[in-house]
């Protein structure tokens, strides 16, 4: 860890331990409404260390505790994930491995914040080392703030009083606001929505979700009229 | 959690559905080119697969409208979050309007 330190600049760690915070209370929102929606503790605490991935756990949980079919909510949780692919892609050669045992785990800790801590750096070393600590503090947090979370959970029974419903979709917003900026992307999330709103009295939970993806078909065409 | 076995079976395909996106990247980098377009249109598609959660969390319960306080919170939240104001005071601020709506006696 000490070459690490060497290797980073003050102002980077500085910034990686803040995105750790953020993950940590995240996690602890998981953990929280998790329980509040009637999982019980090991399902945030073996989540968050198996997918490693919060979106996607929001929407898996989210899904199931609406009545929707696990497998339709692990489908949606592998679409959100997919980005990973071409995260995997823009890294450089080597900031994951080397060795197998070191790729294993390099894979795992690959997440939208160590991506783009180490591509914001200059050479391999930094770009390798930001992505390791930034990584490896990710899998520490947001199960340890998981866990913590669903305990707190498991303590407050009426998590109604507490407005604790209103965090989940108020999370996942707030992760997608600097996606909405985009102009495009923000007419095809408010279509999305829109189609997944309309379908909600009559399909059962989680495919409203998925049938929002109708909404890719206006950025098609986008496509060709531009 | 209906079923405990399908339960497991949704967890186990999220969880290694998720390595295998992770771990195929660096492997095919230096096999294949990645068509930009491909990689739009998957950030388009989580996106919209958010923003859908986002409303129907947010606004239904069931298969009915949710009530008032909680899309107000949420609303609340998005307006933060949407001015740039820390992680932190978007969640709790989205959360305190919700209840505080609660304890006014609106539902």
């Amino acid at each position: 860890m000490s070459s690490i330190y060497r290797t980073l600049a003050r102002g980077t760690l500085r910034d990686i331990a803040l995105a750790c915070l953020a993950v940590w209370f995240i996690g602890l929102s998981y953990g929280a409404i998790a329980v509040a929606s009637g999982f019980p503790l090991w399902v945030p605490a073996a989540q968050s260390v198996l997918v490693l991935a919060g979106a996607s756990e929001f929407l898996f949980i989210g899904i199931v505790a609406a009545g929707g079919n696990p497998l339709a909510a692990a489908a949606a949780g592998l679409l959100v994930n997919a980005r990973h692919l071409p995260y995997g892609l823009a890294l450089p050669d080597g900031v994951t491995g080397p060795g197998p045992t070191r790729r294993l785990l390099g894979s795992h800790v690959m997440n939208d914040e160590s991506v783009v801590f180490a591509l914001a750096q200059e050479d391999l070393p930094r770009k390798r080392a930001a992505y390791w600590t930034c990584g490896l503090g990710v899998l520490l947090c947001w199960p340890a703030g998981a866990v913590l979370g669903a305990l707190i959970g498991s303590v407050i029974g009426n998590t109604g009083a507490f407005g604790l419903d209103a965090m989940f979709p108020a999370v996942i917003l707030a992760l997608i606001v600097p996606a909405l900026r985009d102009r495009r992307l923000r007419r095809a999330a408010a279509i999305g929505a829109a189609i997944a709103l309309a379908a909600t009295p009559f399909l059962p939970a989680g495919l409203p979700e998925l049938l929002a993806l109708l909404a890719l078909l206006t950025t098609i065409k986008d496509r060709k009229t531009t | 959690m209906k079923d405990p076995t399908l339960f497991a079976a949704g967890l186990v395909t999220l969880s290694a559905g998720t390595f295998a996106f992770r771990f195929a990247g660096p492997v095919l980098r230096q096999r294949i080119a990645f068509p930009p377009r491909a990689e739009r249109l998957l950030e388009v598609a989580a996106v919209v697969l958010l923003a859908a959660l986002v409303a129907t969390t947010g606004l239904t319960k069931g298969h009915g409208f949710a009530g008032f306080a909680r899309p107000a919170g949420v609303l609340v939240g998005g307006v933060l979050a949407w001015r740039k104001a820390p992680f932190l005071v978007v969640v709790l601020a989205a959360a305190a309007t919700t209840a505080v709506l609660r304890l006014l006696g609106i539902p």
